[in-house]
């Protein structure tokens, strides 16, 4: 956080000093993309906590526990593309899973859905990309960390 | 009226939050509790990067990007989305307006979509992050398994917008 404040400090003041012009011209443009962008992303936070507080770690280590094999994998999937945990949550949580007995795969494809399907990003998604696009990336990126998954078990 | 209409949804929330507060409604509470939580980290991170998205557009000229990472870049333009994303941090919502303007100064669509699994998966300060808790054996095997899948992705998603005017947006 404190390395991006400094690198957008520095590049404003470099910027700046070679065009202010231009300088204000972008930080404005960049400014009003996030305020456009604001709403959506407020609602976005808000389905956020709701997700996490209906389904807290204790529930996710409850329903993947040590159940592998399809339903496992599906219920890690699933949890995976609804939650948007930030990483310094979801790496300690995993680790929580292992110890737990949940399998290195599952752990993947867990991870996988985690960073690469959001559910309740869709809305901030599809002010980018639309909302069919959105859906179709989420939808191969599902399949994709079963994939993933698989793959795992056979080299592991 | 039109700007605050927007926002009925964030207000109804936010009202809801506060009557809990003033309710001891557990529930609530615990949603506005996580809610501050997610809402401190996108608000110091996103205006920041949003103000580099600004920065960016004004003096990088499309013609350097696109030769770079468009149409006819072939493997080295992955090559280079790929090492681009995994220097970012953040969440994956911060991709997407990284997306914008790459795709606005000319990269082509296999490379916007590799780019998006590349941030969202193989970040260099998160993988480390990972290694510290799961190992490195698996996340060295995680990374390796998923570098080709998101490239295919990649392919998959231009073929299948190829005709299809894809366009990524302004916000």
């Amino acid at each position: 956080m404190l390395v991006l404040s400094v690198i957008t400090g520095v590049c404003i003041i470099v910027s700046f000093l070679f065009d202010s012009k231009k300088t204000i011209k972008g930080v404005k443009k960049g400014l009003t993309m996030f305020l456009n962008l604001l709403p959506t992303l407020l609602l976005m936070l808000a389905l956020v906590s709701i997700v996490f507080y209906l389904v807290p770690n204790e529930t996710m280590i409850k329903y993947m526990g040590k159940d592998s094999g399809v339903a496992g994998w599906l219920i890690a999937a699933s949890l995976g593309s609804l939650s948007l945990i930030p990483g310094f949550i979801a790496f300690p949580l995993c680790s929580i899973l292992l110890k737990s007995g949940v399998g290195y795969p599952t752990i993947a494809v867990f991870i996988t859905t985690l960073m690469m399907v959001g559910i309740v990003t869709l809305p901030v998604e599809a002010k980018f990309f639309g909302w069919k696009t959105s859906i179709i990336r989420n939808a191969v990126s599902f399949v994709a960390a079963l994939l993933i998954g698989i793959i795992m078990m056979l080299l592991l | 009226m039109k700007k605050l209409t927007k926002y009925i949804f964030p207000i109804v929330f936010l009202a809801f939050i506060g009557i809990s507060y003033l309710l001891n409604f557990a529930s609530g509470e615990q949603i506005g509790g996580n809610f501050w939580l997610f809402f401190k980290e996108m608000i110091l991170f996103l205006p920041l990067m949003f103000i580099l998205i600004g920065l960016f557009d004004v003096w990088i000229p499309r013609e350097k990007i696109e030769k770079h990472i468009g149409e006819d870049s072939g493997w080295k333009g992955t090559l280079l989305v790929i090492l681009l994303a995994s220097l970012q941090a953040g969440p994956l919502y911060g991709a997407f307006p990284f997306a914008y303007i790459l795709w606005k100064k000319g990269c082509n669509i296999r490379n916007i979509f590799i780019y998006l699994g590349a941030f969202s998966t193989i970040k260099i300060p998160m993988i480390t992050f990972e290694i510290g808790f799961l190992g490195l054996k698996f996340s060295l095997l995680r990374t390796l398994i998923t570098l080709p899948v998101f490239i295919i992705i990649g392919y998959i998603m231009e073929w299948y917008l190829k005709d299809k005017n894809f366009e990524v947006k302004q916000p």
